[in-house]
This record gives structure tokens, sequence and C-alpha cells, in this order.
């Protein structure tokens, strides 16, 4: 790793201001995908800017209507917290599934979303369940959120500092874990509310994305059955050694079928 | 480079370290705490678990300065302080639950950590809870068995 100069700043405000004055500053708040990277020599920041200790972007507020969770907000609290598993079962279930319990205990979800892994969980809870994603200077809608391979609409110096989950009717979620690191191979969210049926997908193409053939099949009938018949094309898919594309096209099928047995159960 | 004070073990301890020290290099360099191990140092095979404020965590991908001002617990801070041990490393000897003893230290931090958790685990929550640890020679059986034993010594 090379040397950087670290930073433990007492309020957001201060954070977004370190952040500006910095040559190269990175923000560090679980450190569970930027010290790995750093330790590879892949990135060299001048500076870290710890936001992952700051209180004020640490909380999960529920109002029956939708689930507020801030950037800072570890996997495992998510996981155990008994608003998010009221309103949002398969949104704790899905933080419980994330790497390993020591992962769970530092990663968080801002940093998640920031870092848009292609086969990162929580990009397909965000798009499915249609969340807002509130930064230090706007409030960005999930479809609008992720651009590509570890790339999002977030512009130098912008932080997350919460996002807000509509409650939904149904939601339901499955991965097929890479059984090594445990990321997706394939995970898919499906999502069903009073604004329609949204079906996200992640791990199989460079961002999460929404699977449209499937969501107008799910329209009239929210059931495994009505996507029995969708084709998922591999075009565009990811292939790396551990499956094909076509393999992922199938998963995708296979798993959307099980999250939505799952949010019907 | 930063003043880094926190609490191990039980005793106060505060050194001046380069800013990307990691807290299993401020453990085992700065302190001489060399029970707890690097194993794969890319965060995936937990031989580095310690406690940090209650919560096991991976001391290679944690930095000494984001632990500033914490409690955190090693595996040489389990035993009590007459020697005696805690019931999980009885249970691991008891169990054949090592071999080389490599993974050990880590496995048995996790260990207790899910204890926290699940009092009462059955063997497949055990063997979920442990995913974030790889042992290389046991085959994991005998471990699942230590950890059921020490859940057992632990509610008496
Ligand atoms: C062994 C292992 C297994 C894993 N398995 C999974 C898995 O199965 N599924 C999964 O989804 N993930 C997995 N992860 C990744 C894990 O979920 C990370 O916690 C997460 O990707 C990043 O969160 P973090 O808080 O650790 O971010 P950090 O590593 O601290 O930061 C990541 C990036 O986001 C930026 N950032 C952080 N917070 C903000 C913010 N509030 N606003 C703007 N930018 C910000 C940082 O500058 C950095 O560029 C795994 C990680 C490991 C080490
Ligand atoms: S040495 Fe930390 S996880 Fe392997
Ligand atoms: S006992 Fe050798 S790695 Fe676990």
């Amino acid at each position: 790793m090379y040397n950087f100069a670290y930073h433990r700043p007492g309020s957001l405000a201060e954070a977004e201001r370190k952040l500006k004055a910095a040559a190269d500053g990175r923000l560090l708040a679980g450190g569970q995908t930027l010290l790995p990277t750093l330790k590879q020599r892949l990135a060299k920041p001048s500076d870290l800017i710890d936001i992952g200790r700051l209180a004020e972007l640490s909380f999960i507020k529920a109002d029956g209507r939708s689930v507020q969770i801030g950037a800072t907000t570890r996997h495992a609290t998510v996981a155990a917290s008994a608003e998010v598993r009221k309103a949002i079962p398969a949104l704790a279930k899905l933080a419980g599934g994330i790497g390993d319990p020591q992962v769970r205990n530092m990663g968080t979800i801002g940093g998640s979303l920031a870092n848009s892994d292609p086969a990162a969980d929580y990009p397909a809870a965000v798009l499915a369940l249609g969340a807002t994603i509130h930064t230090t200077e706007r409030a960005i809608a999930a479809d609008d959120f992720f651009k590509g391979l570890f790339e999002t609409a977030l512009k130098p110096g912008e932080i997350i500092k919460s996002v807000s989950f509509p409650v939904p009717e149904k939601a339901g979620y499955m991965k097929f874990a890479q059984p090594a690191s445990r990321f997706c191979m394939v995970g898919v969210f499906v999502c069903k509310a009073g604004s329609g049926v949204r079906v996200a997908v992640t791990g199989a193409g460079p961002c999460a994305f929404r699977q449209s053939a499937m969501e107008k099949a799910l329209a009239s009938n929210f059931s495994a059955a009505a996507i029995e018949s969708v084709k998922v094309s591999p075009a565009g898919l990811n292939a790396d050694i551990h499956c094909s594309a076509e393999y992922r096209a199938h998963l995708v099928g296979v798993m959307a079928r099980r999250a939505l047995t799952e949010a019907n159960g | 480079m930063p003043t880094v004070s926190m609490t191990v073990n039980g005793k106060s301890v505060g050194k001046t370290v380069e800013d990307r020290t990691l807290l299993v290099q401020f453990l085992r360099q700065d302190l001489g705490l060399t029970g707890t191990h690097v194993g794969c140092d890319t965060s995936q095979c937990g031989a580095c678990v310690v406690d940090v404020n209650g919560h096991a965590v991976k001391a290679c991908t944690l930095l000494a300065a984001q632990t500033e001002g914490a409690r955190v617990t090693t595996i040489e801070g389990l035993a009590a302080a007459d020697g005696a041990l805690h019931p999980m490393q009885q249970a691991f000897m008891d169990n054949h639950a090592l071999q080389c003893g490599f993974c050990t230290p880590g496995m048995v931090m996790s260990a207790v950590d899910l204890l926290k958790r699940h009092p009462n685990p059955d063997e497949q929550t055990i063997r979920r809870e442990l995913e974030g640890n790889l042992c290389r020679c046991t085959g994991y059986h005998n471990i699942v068995k230590a950890v059921q034993q020490a859940a057992k010594a632990m509610a008496r």
C-alpha cells in the first residue's frame, strides 16, 4: 500500500471540505473494497477521509411508506434491523448474505453503491425497489445512478448521505453466490409495488440492470409461472472463469423464479 | 504520522505509526501480539480476525487509525488472568479442531463472536457463520463440533 494522509473529520460538512481540498482524496467508509484495492496498489490517493464513524450518516428510519438507511450503516446492522425485516424482509436478507460476518461488520451501503461492483448485491435492491440516493448535492433516482462497470452518476466530491427505499407490496431476492468470494454470479431482486413490477439483475452485466421482458410478463401475474417462457439473451452478459454468458443467462431465469417464489411465500 | 491509541486486551496502548498501518501490523509488529495471523492478506481467509468494540473484523482490512479509541480483543486476550483457557479454546483442544493451527486464532475469535449472536447454533448456522474463515487442514468437521461443545459449556 502506498502511503496517504489519513483524516477522520467530525462532521459531514468537514468531510466534504477535506475531500474537496485534497489533491486526490478518497472517502473511506467500511474499507472492505478500498483497502484491498490500495493493498494491491491499484490506486494511489493522496488522502483518505474516514466517514465510517460519522454518527449522522449511520441510521435506519422507517415510517410505513419508506425505509431510509444512512450511508455508513453496516451490512450487519441492516440485516439485523427489526424495522427493515418488518418493512422489506428481502432487503434485510440481501444484507445478511453479503460476503461473510466480518465483511458485514464493516462494509456499508453507501460504499457498496458508490463502488458499483458488477457482482455487488445492494445495486439489485436499489434498482428493483426504485430507491432514491440522497447525496450532499442532490437526490438521484436508482434508474439514473448505475452507469457502467464501477461507474455511477456520482460526481467528484459528491458524498452519498442516505438511501430511501419505498416499501413494496411484495419483494424477493435470490443470489447464486460465487463459492469462493460469495459475490454474486447472478442475483435477481423482484418487486411488486403500487407503481408496478420491477425486476433487477446483478452479477450478470457491467452493472446492475432491469429485466424489462420479465417486468412485462409479471405485470398481470406476479408469479414464477408467468416468466417460465421469458427467454434471457446471453448477449452482452459477463463471461469469466467462473461461468459463461449462456450460463449466467440461464441463472437469471432460475434466480428470478426463486425470488418470485420467495416474494409470494 | 498519527498517534494511535486504543485498549488492547484491557491495556491502554498508544504508538505513533504511519497512516497506512493496518491494525494487524499494529498488533503484530508494534505491540508484539503475534497470535493474530496473516493468512491471505486479501480479506478472504479470516486468520486475522479480532474483536473491535464487540464486533469480529478482519484486522488485515482495517487501518490502525480507524480503531482509534476502540476496545480491541485478540486471541491473547481470551484466556482468564490465571491462564484458564476460554471455553472455546478448551473446546478446540478437546475436539482436535486444529492441525497446523494457522487458522485457529481467527477461527476461535469468529466462533466466540458467532455464539454472541447464536448462543445455541445448529451445524448449518455454524458453517454459514464461519464462511469468512478458511482452514486448509481440518475439513471443518471438528471445528463445528468444538463450537457446539463451547456453546453448551458457555450456556451453563
Ligand atoms: C471477502 C469479501 C467478500 C465480499 N462479498 C461481497 C458480496 O457477496 N456482495 C457484495 O455486494 N459485496 C461484497 N463485498 C464488498 C463489501 O460489501 C464492501 O463493503 C462494499 O463493496 C464497499 O463498502 P465499504 O463501506 O467497505 O466501502 P469502502 O471500501 O470504504 O469504499 C468503497 C468506495 O466507495 C467510496 N465511498 C464510500 N462511501 C461513500 C459515500 N458515502 N459516498 C460516496 N462514495 C463513497 C469510497 O471512496 C471508495 O471508492 C465483499 C468484500 C470482501 C472483502
Ligand atoms: S489475513 Fe486477513 S482475511 Fe486473510
Ligand atoms: S488447522 Fe491448519 S489451516 Fe486450519
